[in-house]
């Protein structure tokens, strides 16, 4: 049963999901793309902070180096956002890393390591702000070329595909660590770090990888933002509303399991998009995130786990 | 050879001496027991031996080389595993997961980790249970959970904290058979118990500590003879009375 249930969901990704841009109209794509973009953010977050258990509330901070990385490295000196991608990863994963080392080295949990990604993010945002080389407060702009060798595509369906192996590529990172040791010890060190130590466990060399793997996916992804809408301004890349944005989705779909943030995603996602649209209209801006407040609270109170371990219980039972 | 060596071992807490210039040693493959009153400081001990706290003073040296300074996970990895007094299991994570975490110290490859905690599992009693997650078992059980990940990692010394504390009378007899068979297999036990029978029964040498100090040390008739032991749980008005 469990190899049918995978092959269902391997034909739905393999098949219906490429097929979608021909039949939906471009809001509808529009809407997907935006899920699997947040899909693979949340995915990137989940290895600290669903499978560590390491809540790191400052992931902007990775979407933000990496976007302006790009950006800049493209705006300035020419150099093709596919190649600034990886450059904005890897400097992305060099500040997780300096996060995680001193976040792990001196044993911060709980709230702490939150505060300090927080403020790390904070940071990061204020001196984007301030700093006119990248556009200061006002922010950085990228001249559109639509060239694809720029990351820019004259049909919108390319940011649709992309997304999508986005999601994909970042939910087989986190198939493969799942399936081996690392993963494992992630869940040990999630339950209850002493015991894992006692078990042999270099939890702060594992929680560092751990941070530096997702912290580098989520800097790929700052690629995407920016070259998606062209524009990156400090307030809203560094921001913490976008980290809010990065952390809801897995939590809500279930953090730590392979697609809960997936799922989280396809739930919040559209979501957001349509209260926000829908508010907006009649002037209550910011309102959907009250909509996000009162389901974030329904799923604390009723689904602690998230949204993807209850329907997965469901779906046996009905076996 | 001498397995472990605890020479000089001292810890303050605050204004409280935890342990005190305690010294004892431990043998290939032998079963010694550390008892003391409550408050005595046991468990101190572990958490210095294993790396989870930094001795003040002294020395541990494990197979010949010193472990001071080294972390829980290095220490684990020379062979040397613990369990917790205050059980702590995986809840989340089933019981083989649970097993397994500590099979990968020995085999980094998953399914030889598996192979390995199953062959654990099916040692320790827990097999049938395997797929269960820890969070749901009862003490009894989460007691030879707590032994099977720490055998599980393969140490040539075993530190078990009151691993039978809680039990009732046969629950507490299977494990001292479990600790009999661990044993049989060469591997050497120190053994935190306050359960007398089984510590008697189990132990070729014991060392009593009150106030984090020595106060005797020998063979389980002599330490139960000491009137010093018997001082210290039970009043200086019981060191001297005939027993009975």
């Amino acid at each position: 049963m469990k190899a049918l249930g995978a092959a269902v969901v391997a034909v739905a990704v393999l098949v219906v999901l490429p097929a979608f841009p021909a039949v939906l109209s471009s809001y509808a794509v529009s809407i997907l793309t935006l899920i699997f973009f947040y899909g693979f953010l949340g995915q990137a977050w989940n290895l600290v902070g669903g499978y560590a258990g390491q809540l790191s509330a400052g992931h902007a901070a990775f979407v933000g180096v990496g976007a302006y990385t790009a950006a800049v490295l493209f705006e300035r000196f020419g150099i093709t956002p596919w190649l600034g991608m990886f450059v904005g990863g890897a400097l992305a994963a060099a500040l997780g890393g300096v996060i995680g080392y001193l976040g792990f080295r001196f044993g911060l949990r709980g709230f702490y390591f939150v505060l300090l990604t927080v403020a790390f993010a904070e940071v990061c945002r204020i001196v984007a702000s301030n700093t006119d080389a990248v556009g200061g407060a006002l922010g950085f702009y990228i001249t559109f070329t639509g060239n694809p060798r720029h990351f820019q595509f004259q049909d919108p369906r390319a940011h649709y595909y992309i997304a999508l192996a986005l999601m994909l590529v970042a939910t087989g990172v986190a198939w493969l660590v799942e399936r081996h040791r690392f993963g494992i010890y992630l869940g040990a060190i999630r339950e209850d770090e002493t015991a894992a130590e006692a078990l042999g466990v270099d939890i702060f060399r594992y929680k560092l990888y751990a941070m530096v793997l997702s912290s580098f996916l989520t800097g790929i992804g700052g690629t995407f933002y920016a070259f998606y809408l062209l524009s990156l301004q400090p307030g809203s890349v560094f921001g913490i509303p976008l980290s809010v944005e990065i952390i809801i989705r897995p939590i809500v779909g279930g953090a730590g399991t392979l697609l809960g943030p997936i799922l989280g995603s396809f739930i919040l996602t559209p979501l957001g998009e349509v209260s926000r649209a829908w508010f907006g209209q009649g002037g209550y801006h910011g309102a959907h995130l009250i909509v996000y407040g009162a389901l974030l609270i329904g799923v604390v109170l009723f689904l602690p786990q998230g949204a993807y371990p209850y329907l997965a219980r469901l779906f046996r039972r009905a076996q | 050879m001498t397995l472990l060596v605890v020479d000089g071992l001292a810890k303050r807490f605050g204004g409280l001496q935890a342990v005190k210039d305690l010294s004892f040693t431990v043998g290939e493959g032998a079963v010694v027991g550390l008892i003391g009153p409550n408050g005595a400081g046991k468990t101190t001990v572990f958490g210095l031996i294993s790396g989870f706290i930094a001795p003040d003073a002294g020395e541990v040296r494990f197979r010949d080389r010193s472990i001071v300074g080294a972390r829980p996970h290095q220490i684990c990895a020379l062979g040397l595993a613990r369990t917790f007094q205050i059980v702590r299991p995986f809840p989340r994570l089933t019981v083989l997961r649970n097993v397994m975490v500590g099979a990968l110290a020995r085999h980094p490859r998953r399914a030889d980790a598996e192979a390995h905690a199953q062959a654990v599992l099916a040692e320790v009693g827990l097999a049938t249970k395997a797929a269960q997650p820890a969070g749901g078992l009862t003490l009894a059980d989460r007691k030879r959970l707590e032994l099977a990940r720490a055998l599980a990692t393969e140490p040539a010394l075993l530190l078990l904290d009151e691993v039978m504390a809680g039990l009732n009378a046969i629950e507490t007899e299977r494990i001292v058979e479990l600790v009999r068979a661990i044993n049989a297999r060469g591997i050497a036990v120190l053994l935190i118990e306050h359960v007398m029978r089984a510590v008697m029964s189990l132990s070729q040498r014991i060392v009593v500590i009150n106030y984090g100090e020595r106060i005797a040390e020998g063979s389980p008739q002599t330490v139960a003879n000491d009137p010093r032991v018997i001082e210290a749980y039970l009043g200086e008005a019981y060191a001297g009375a005939p027993p009975g």
